[in-house]
């Protein structure tokens, strides 16, 4: 097999790129528009908890949150639960029979510092545990040094391993220090083989951003129009608020068009978002302003 | 010993870095202070205008393409080569002007310092004029001159060697060139300073220097499309009027200065990096500042 | 448009896609900017703005009644806002003879740092009413309120801080020379930034301790009008800004007043030619701030998707009422296919109408007659044999609305390409190489604006460097910041607006 090779990728002005993205902030998302948005953030939303703490109990509290945020109002359920490897089999069971799908993170998350093998292991029980959904994370160091070739064999392996589960590929993007690169690391998993492409792990302080997930969609675009592929986008990490999601649509809508603006192909990795969403919703149903006392905490 | 008879000089306009005759064949005589021939003096006609703006425009884009720091280094070499031949300037000034050698020499030592003074801004006025703007966005932002381009210049009539270098000097400093039209008293002066820049490094076609009636010429100069800016020195309201109604037709750049009396341009206040200013565009160029 | 080919670009039906993806591949369904989830209306609120059924000239700080009133229209529904008197050659003579008591008696002598204060207090009134004055300059002049909120009038307000800390530091600006105020200053100025000019022209004029009599469009009065409640507010000395209202002919009488020191126009290379030949004679001084035909060019190793935003930002803002516009945008011939794929995906989600919606990203053209204008460049291009390609878009009943529009198959001669239009439509032509990209890009008798896309620094200069063009932008468009100074060569006018180098052409330099 040919070693693998980057093919040209544009290149990323930063400061027009950010200009480009902070313009979808000024999209003014009224009424049934709001509503609408409402939706489909809340079932695009990959549920989240990534602790040391986490214990079965939890996983379980917040499945039952995902599957029905709002006991009472007819809300669609969360997009998918995303826990670590070992909580896989609790999530799988407390899900049954509901269209909320259990994603997990594999190959040594967040860091992604481990071997190979173990990587692939860990996918194939991960994914044998019961997971819908990989997400892995790239191997920013060999990124970083140039080795493309190894990036890319490794998700290439870890897509085989996957099986029939998605595969959510991390960039890390706030390690790749330019949008260049970030543009170059989505190129490399897209021609891996990833289903997804995501932002970050959420481990470290910078997380999704509106450019660095504009600059990924873009690159989904240009990826769709010269292969036929699509290929969806998950920012995860930092989005908090309904209002933020929306406009994060917004740009899906604006840069890939209406095929994207499904959980199919966009998702949204967060944990407090969710309680936002349903304070806005409270707040367009009854007419009033919520306050957070109202709703469960998971 | 028999006397001897000097060898007259035929005087030629200096057009493309050439001395040629009029197109037109005409000249006009022009006598000393006693009424004895100086020489025949070539009268540049619409057509002679014409060429003369050719070159000039053919020179302009490498006159401005060289460095500033080589403009300057030229421009030192006329200050030198206009030292070593000021006897001829001052010979003229009194034989044909009249005026007491004392004054000749008064302003042939202001005329080697002034071009001396401009010399030096070549790599320097853009420094002082330009710079960085604060923009209150991530962008590098700066503005620098640029050339109008062709400088038509109307030059002074009362001051023949140093108000003609008054107006030259400040227009060819940002990298323009000119076609002079020179109506003054001592039109042999005008052309003595065509031999000082042809052996000075001045490329040919960067000043070009005609002798003849500006009353002729006016209209042309004003109508010509392919002149950017109009330096007048001591224009008469009628002809400024008519000046400005035919540069609006490609909106030339029209400059005004006083003609003053020959003393007053020995006068600090006739040389100036604004005059310089006078003969800029402002380019403003943005640029992202990122990663 | 019957009976003309038109290319439409479809923002809600995918249809048989043109677009291959690279060569040689399969056909991709084309990407679906539809309706899926739409943004619902979002109407800014205007109860806050209220007009007036008539305004008047504002002469000596005092409210002065006038003659042959004429209405004021809302461009975007054709609706009367309100009217305002045209000032013929008396109210002109009051306005000027107002002007220079009040510089002769009052604001020459006052010191820059007093001059400084009151500009300060227009900039933060401005900024304490700037919903009322984005409104209101939204509804008189057609322009997105996105637009009006986040550009014109922040900038203006900007415009007057900037300068009010320059009035006190004049001796400063000039190394070596000593500088004076003018006079009495005659302001003209268009109607597509209609706040935004009068706060370029009067902000450098007062700083320098000159006095103005400020002539807004006719079809943009209502800012102005606006903005003489604040400069009561503001405590602006009687007579220091006069505003005279009025079409062309009380613009023509305000430049020819004798007693005007200085002449400052922005607008067509048209008018600017006609004031440039009424000023021949007279010792007013003059800039012109007119026309242009800005290239835009885009290089193959650009930032390709910015440089859309960069087209867009170009040709787009403002409905294309930009005399700095990047009405011509030339690619590198290798890269055409991929950016005109791009360009038309990024027209698909471009929301024309309403100009008083938050999301709308087009408004309407300014009148009638300009939307005529617009039409007939558009005819005249595809009778050159252009192809056009336009959003297939549906627009308002009432109103001047057009289409965000651009042709290919363009050649240097076409009038498309050489001529303002002054309007959303763009001329696209290619080039092979940067010396070729200059050449083009130079060849024009305008020399506004230009933009360079590239990711070389290196190129990137030597470009800016060679185009003749008084603002250079790279790897950007349409940015304006009072510090930086604007302006045009050849006949796109001259003298300069912003920064140190705008306070040039209002000031008496000597030394």
């Amino acid at each position: 097999m040919c070693p693998y090779v980057l093919p040209p990728v544009p290149s990323v002005d930063q400061v027009q790129a950010e200009l480009r993205a902070s313009s979808f902030r000024k999209r003014s998302i009224k009424t049934s528009a709001k509503k609408q948005a409402l939706r489909l953030i809340l079932s695009m939303i990959d549920l989240t908890t990534l602790e040391g703490m986490d214990t079965p109990d939890k996983v379980r509290r917040l499945c039952r949150k995902g599957r029905d945020p709002l006991p009472g109002e007819d809300l669609p359920s969360v997009g998918a639960i995303c826990v670590y490897p070992t909580m896989v089999s609790v999530a799988k069971e407390a899900l049954a029979g509901s269209s909320v799908k259990v994603a997990s993170v594999a190959t040594a998350f967040p860091s992604g510092q481990t071997f190979h093998e173990l990587k692939i292991e860990e996918t194939r029980r991960t994914v044998a545990a019961g997971a819908d959904e990989i997400d892995m994370v790239i191997s920013r160091g060999a990124f970083l040094a140039g080795d493309y070739g190894r990036v890319f064999d490794e998700i290439a392996a870890i897509k085989q391993a996957c099986g029939p589960a998605h595969l959510k590929v991390i960039l890390e993007t706030g390690e790749l220090g330019t949008y260049d690169q970030v543009r170059r690391a989505s190129r490399i998993a897209m021609d891996a083989g990833a289903d997804f492409i995501k932002t970050s792990t959420g481990k470290i302080s910078v997380a999704a951003t509106m450019p660095v997930t504009l600059v990924m969609l873009e690159a989904i675009r240009d990826f769709y129009l010269e292969t036929g592929r699509i290929i969806g986008m998950k920012p995860a990490g930092g989005i908090r608020t309904a209002k933020e999601a929306w406009h994060y649509l917004a740009m899906v809508k604006e840069t890939l068009g209406d095929t994207w603006l499904t959980n199919r192909l966009f998702r949204i990795g967060a944990s407090s978002l969710l309680n936002d969403v349903l304070m806005q919703w409270r707040r367009l149903s009854s007419g009033r302003y919520q306050s957070p006392v109202y709703f469960s905490e998971d | 010993m028999s006397e001897r008879i000097p060898v007259a000089k035929t005087y030629k306009l200096y057009v493309g870095g050439a001395f040629i005759r009029s197109e037109s064949g005409r000249t006009f005589t022009e006598k000393d202070a006693a009424g004895d021939l100086v020489g025949n003096i070539c009268q540049a006609s619409r057509k002679d205008l014409r060429e003369a703006l050719k070159k000039a425009r053919a020179a302009q884009p490498g006159w401005a393409e060289r460095t500033p720091f080589n403009r300057s280094q030229i421009l030192f070499r006329v200050a030198e080569v206009l030292e070593t031949r000021r006897g001829i300037f001052e010979e003229l000034l009194v034989k044909v002007c009249g005026w007491s050698a004392v004054e000749a020499k008064a302003d042939l030592d202001a005329a080697v310092d002034r071009t001396f003074w401009y010399a030096g801004w070549c790599d320097k006025f853009s420094q002082v004029l330009g710079g960085i703007n604060p923009v209150g966005a991530p962008y590098f932002n700066f503005t620098l001159p640029d050339p109008q381009g062709v400088v038509c210049i109307l030059s002074s009539r009362t001051s023949p060697i140093l108000g003609l270098l008054s107006g030259i000097l400040p227009a060819i400093v940002p990298g323009n060139t000119c076609v002079v039209v020179a109506d003054n008293r001592a039109a042999s002066i005008t052309l003595e300073l065509g031999e000082v820049l042809a052996s000075s490094d001045v490329p040919g076609g960067v000043v070009n220097l005609l002798t003849g009636e500006r009353a002729e010429l006016l209209e042309h100069v004003a109508g010509h499309m392919d002149i950017n800016a109009i330096a007048v020195f001591g224009g008469e309201a009628k002809d400024l009027a008519s000046i400005q109604e035919g540069a609006a037709e490609n909106i030339k750049r029209v400059r005004e200065f006083d003609d003053p009396d020959p003393s007053a341009w020995r006068d600090r206040a006739q040389q100036s990096p604004y005059w310089i200013e006078k003969f800029c565009e402002w380019k403003t160029a943005w640029h992202p500042v990122g990663v | 448009m019957d009976g003309i080919d038109v290319k439409e670009i479809q923002p809600t039906s995918p249809g048989a896609s043109e677009q291959s993806g690279a060569k040689g591949r399969t056909p991709v369904p084309e990407l679906l900017f539809g309706d899926l989830w739409d943004y619902a209306p979002a109407p800014q609120n205007t109860s806050h703005v209220k007009i007036a059924p008539r305004y008047e000239h504002f002469i000596g700080g005092e409210f002065v009644a006038g003659t042959g009133y004429f209405s004021t229209l809302n461009p975007a529904t054709e609706e009367r806002l309100s009217e305002v008197p045209a000032a013929d050659d008396e109210m002109v003579d009051r306005a000027v003879r107002a002007a220079r008591e009040a510089f002769d008696k009052r604001w020459s002598k006052l010191p820059g740092s007093e001059r400084g204060k009151v500009l300060y207090r227009i900039g933060r009134a401005l900024q304490e009413r700037s919903r009322e004055l984005a409104c209101l300059e939204t509804m008189d002049n057609g322009k997105p309120i996105k637009e009006s909120r986040d550009v014109d009038v922040p900038l203006a307000a900007a415009h007057f801080l900037y300068y009010a800390g320059w009035a006190d530091k004049l001796d400063y600006a000039l190394p070596g020379a000593t500088v004076s105020p003018l006079g009495v200053c005659g302001q003209v100025i268009p109607w597509n930034f209609p706040l935004l000019m009068a706060a370029w022209k009067i902000a450098p004029a007062l700083a320098a301790g000159n006095t103005v009599v400020l002539k807004p469009a006719e079809t943009t009065p209502l800012t102005a009008a606006l903005l003489t409640e604040i400069f009561q507010e503001a405590g602006v000395p009687p007579g220091v800004i006069n505003i005279i209202f009025g079409a062309g002919a009380s613009g023509a009488a305000l430049v020819r007043h004798p007693d005007l020191n200085k002449v400052a126009f922005t607008g067509s290379t048209e008018v600017g030619r006609a004031i440039q030949r009424t000023l021949a004679g007279s010792k007013k001084r003059l800039t012109l701030e007119l026309g242009g035909k800005g290239a835009n060019i885009i290089f193959d190793d650009a930032p390709l998707d910015q440089a859309i935003e960069g087209v867009v930002e170009g040709i787009y803002f403002n409905q294309g009422h930009v005399c700095c516009a990047g009405s011509r945008l030339f690619v590198q011939e290798n890269v055409l296919e991929t950016v005109l794929r791009k360009l038309t995906h990024r027209l698909a989600s471009l929301r024309v109408g309403d100009p008083l919606d938050k999301n709308t990203d087009v408004g309407a053209i300014n009148s009638s007659e300009q939307l005529e204008k617009i039409r007939s460049y558009v005819d005249i291009g595809c009778a050159e044999g252009a192809q056009m390609h336009q959003l297939a878009c549906e627009l308002p009943d009432k109103g001047f609305f057009f289409r965000p529009t651009f042709f290919t198959n363009v050649v240097p001669a076409h009038r498309i390409a050489r001529e303002e239009i002054f309007g959303p439509v763009l001329a696209i032509q290619t080039f092979r190489t940067p010396d070729e990209a200059v050449q083009k890009a130079n060849n024009s008798p305008y020399g506004l604006s230009a933009g360079i896309w590239t990711d070389k620094g290196s190129k990137l200069f030597a470009m800016a460097k060679a185009l003749h063009a008084g603002v250079i932008w790279g790897n950007t468009f349409n940015k304006f910041d009072p510090a930086s100074p604007f302006g045009g060569f050849k006949e796109s006018g001259f003298g300069r607006e912003g920064g140190l180098h705008g306070l040039l052409p209002y000031m008496e330099v000597r030394g």
